[in-house]
């Protein structure tokens, strides 16, 4: 008896959710995410059909089994998918949260250096926090990154100077200026191997019993520090005042303002925020033990790091929804690491055509579904005016 | 007075493409579309105007008229970055998509493509080139008039004086022709434009166009006289023209004036070993610092600048002939 009105209470209900599905505004968006998705995988088959026929559908497939394709085992392909998520889970989500607040930080890249850079300091200088020294690490990086996203958000708010020239400028400034302290730190940089030294094991970040769910694998605890961090965020913007005040001057500064919304804080809060979140990917990684518990070194190259740029596919995938990221991430690291395994056929070039084929038809999304929606409107008024009208329209022939 | 001129010309391998990206950057947002695809671009444009040096310096041709190849590379790099352009053209004008996501597609696009097709066909991504047969190492006559001789006309490239010529036709047209009137009033009010009978669509479409030209002849311009191969980068310089152009108003004299101000900068960090005082600063990696002074110089300038913005109203806005 209890379990039939159970059944009769929830049946309608999710039959009515199937029902409303195709009208919500969140499922179109998402139905144009996969449109987009697909796309991008199809024009990534015809490129490698071009370039090398005989290998196409082997790399084709070596990129869609992604992190299951590793050599190793399936379990060494899911944590190490886990380390690889990690930092652009975080960069995504620095460029999302800006983007939730109506900003565009192409910065997470020089934010991210300047993370790494402080966490590498401190991973050398700070071995007197002794057991936290990682967790000391990690603040660093955060505070380094929400400097480097402060000064584009003030120079946003008070000199009204476009966020995205300011970022891409603090990029640079990022590379260059911890480029030059690491190379005049004769402690940390190793001359002959023009990189620095690595990092001593205390200031490793704890694997917290994922080396024994993926034996073998480079997954740590920064996989879960990211995931909290969207939980977190997730919570900032859709459940607190705070969050709300960020978004409120996001759509419209002016009106935020009239509100009685302090836009310009809020501006520099939403940048210090989104580089902190950068600095953070920035800090975890160079923080991570790997798999032999080498720890890692950095070199002084005149590169920005990747990492950032790819924060903003994650992000606009994702739909800067915080929870959405994370997903996002874990899907673009699956086809990076399925390039990865696959190189030996193809250029790994592959991947980031992809995805910057996707993200091109994602920006289409809105046009997409006003032609969806078009199409159902026409219907909708051609069934009207029948009902209306019930002779049809061709009588006079 | 040596090291001056050595400055000078140096500052000027890098003003130039600046000037010309930016000029291409400003064409696209004064008819309403934010064109941040210029550094991918520059990067197409670079690819196949170097691409194409190098396939022709294999087989011998043009080795008599190395200039006349220079000038078909530049061409050939135009034709490219108007062809890449068009995809955020359609994008943006047609698909009303999201101006800074379609160019932040592209961009990443670019690089990736470039670099896949290189390392496709020859396994390495650098593609090099025979770049001294492009100098120009003294003109005839010109350079023997002091001064001015030496700062333009000696160690120079064909790209320069290109540029100045593109400066000089991106004032006339945009001040003096009807199209170019038309192309600002499509991105301060498209929907009075079109009341007056301009199709703002075709109009958006010509300034991003232009912009593709302008943008992918600069990338080409800015890879020969500063390096012997490319590598799928043009160092942010793209994004450095967006910054230029801002700086310069959106007004294509102040815009030069900008771009030799960035250009003296960049050849500083390039050449700063030869001016004493620099050389002699106590600062270890002086390199790497020199590079980041660009950079801060522009955040400084446009902190100044950005007060009292001149850029165009309904630039970034997709247009929507219905909309009220």
């Amino acid at each position: 008896m209890a379990e039939n009105s159970f059944a009769k209470k929830f049946i309608p209900k999710i039959k009515d959710f199937f029902r409303e599905l195709p009208k919500k505004n969140s499922f179109k968006v998402f139905v144009s995410v996969l449109i987009s998705i697909l796309i991008g995988l199809l024009v990534g088959l015809l490129i490698l059909l071009i370039s090398n026929p005989s290998t196409a559908f082997r790399a084709f497939g070596g990129i869609l089994a992604g992190s299951f394709g590793d050599p190793k085992s399936v379990s060494v392909g899911l944590g190490d998918l886990l380390y690889f998520a990690t930092p652009i889970l975080l960069t995504g989500l620095s460029v999302g949260f800006a983007f939730k607040t109506g900003l565009f930080n192409i910065g997470a890249s020089g934010q991210f250096m300047v993370g790494q850079f402080a966490a590498l300091m401190l991973a050398f200088y700070g071995t007197g926090f002794g057991r936290f020294q990682w967790v000391v690490a990690v603040l660093g990086g955060i505070l380094a990154g929400a400097l480097w996203g402060f000064i584009p958000g003030f120079f946003k708010a008070v000199f009204n100077v476009n966020e995205v020239i300011t970022s891409i400028m603090f990029n640079y400034i990022g590379m260059f200026l911890t480029n030059m302290l690491i190379k005049s730190n004769r402690v940390i940089f190793n001359e002959t191997r023009h990189e620095t030294r690595n990092i001593a094991a205390q200031a490793f970040l704890p694997k917290l019993g994922l080396d024994k769910i993926f034996p073998g694998s480079r997954a740590d605890i920064g996989f879960l520090l990211a995931v909290l961090a969207a939980i977190v965020i997730y919570i900032v913007l859709n459940k607190t005042k705070f969050g709300f005040e960020l978004k409120g001057v996001g759509y419209n500064r002016h009106a935020s303002r009239y509100a009685g919304i302090n836009e310009k804080k809020a501006i520099i809060l939403s940048m210090a925020i989104a580089g902190a979140l950068a600095g953070m990917g920035g800090a975890l990684k160079m923080l991570a033990p790997g798999v032999h518990y080498i720890g890692n070194t950095l070199s002084a190259e005149e590169v920005l790091a990747a990492e950032g740029f790819n924060g903003i596919p994650v992000a606009l995938l994702g739909l800067s929804n915080p929870i959405g990221i994370i997903f996002s991430a874990l899907f673009i690291t699956h086809l990076q690491r399925g390039g990865f395994y696959v190189q030996s056929v193809i250029m790994i070039e592959i991947i980031d055509i992809i995805i910057g084929v996707i993200i091109y038809f994602s920006a289409f999304s809105l046009a997409i579904r006003t032609f969806f929606a078009k199409i159902v409107q026409k219907r909708k008024m051609e069934a009207e005016l029948e009902a209306e009208n019930p002779e049809p329209k061709g009588g006079k022939a | 007075m040596e090291t001056f001129y050595f400055i000078f010309q140096q500052a000027l391998y890098f003003s130039i493409p600046l000037l010309i990206v930016a000029l291409g950057g400003m064409f696209s947002e004064k008819s309403g579309v934010v064109n941040i695809a210029l550094e991918g671009i520059m990067v197409i444009g670079a690819f196949c105007g170097i691409f194409f040096i190098n396939v022709m310096q294999k087989i011998g041709a043009f080795a008599s008229t190395p200039q006349l190849l220079f000038v078909l590379a530049l061409l050939v790099g135009g034709l490219a970055g108007m062809l890449y352009a068009s995809l955020l053209a359609f994008a943006s004008v047609n698909m009303k998509a999201d101006q800074t996501i379609g160019g932040t597609a592209l961009n990443l696009l670019s690089v990736a493509l470039v670099v896949f097709i290189a390392r496709t066909m020859n396994n390495v991504k650098q593609i090099y080139f025979d770049q001294q047969v492009f100098t120009i190492k003294e003109f005839p006559v010109l350079s023997k008039i002091p001064v001015i001789g030496d700062m333009f006309f000696k160690n120079a490239y064909l790209s320069t004086y290109l540029g100045i010529i593109i400066l000089l036709v991106a004032i006339v047209v945009l001040k003096k022709t009807r199209f170019g009137l038309r192309l600002s009033a499509c991105g301060e009010h498209p929907h009075a434009a079109q009341s007056l009978g301009v199709n703002v669509y075709r109009m958006r479409w010509a300034g991003v166009l232009i912009s593709g030209a302008l943008g992918g002849i600069g990338g080409v311009s800015y890879i020969i006289p500063t390096t012997v191969s490319f590598g799928g980068t043009v160092s942010g310089y793209g994004f450095l023209a967006l910054a230029v152009m801002i700086f310069g108003q959106w007004k294509p004299l102040r815009i030069f004036f900008s771009a030799i101000f960035f250009g003296f900068f960049s050849a500083i960090a390039f050449a700063y070993f030869k001016i004493d005082f620099l050389n002699n600063l106590n600062i270890l990696h002086k390199g790497d610092f020199f590079k980041m002074v660009p950079y801060i110089a522009t955040m400084i300038i446009l902190a100044f600048t950005s007060k009292k913005s001149r850029a165009p109203k309904a630039e970034g806005i997709p247009f929507d002939p219905g909309a009220r």
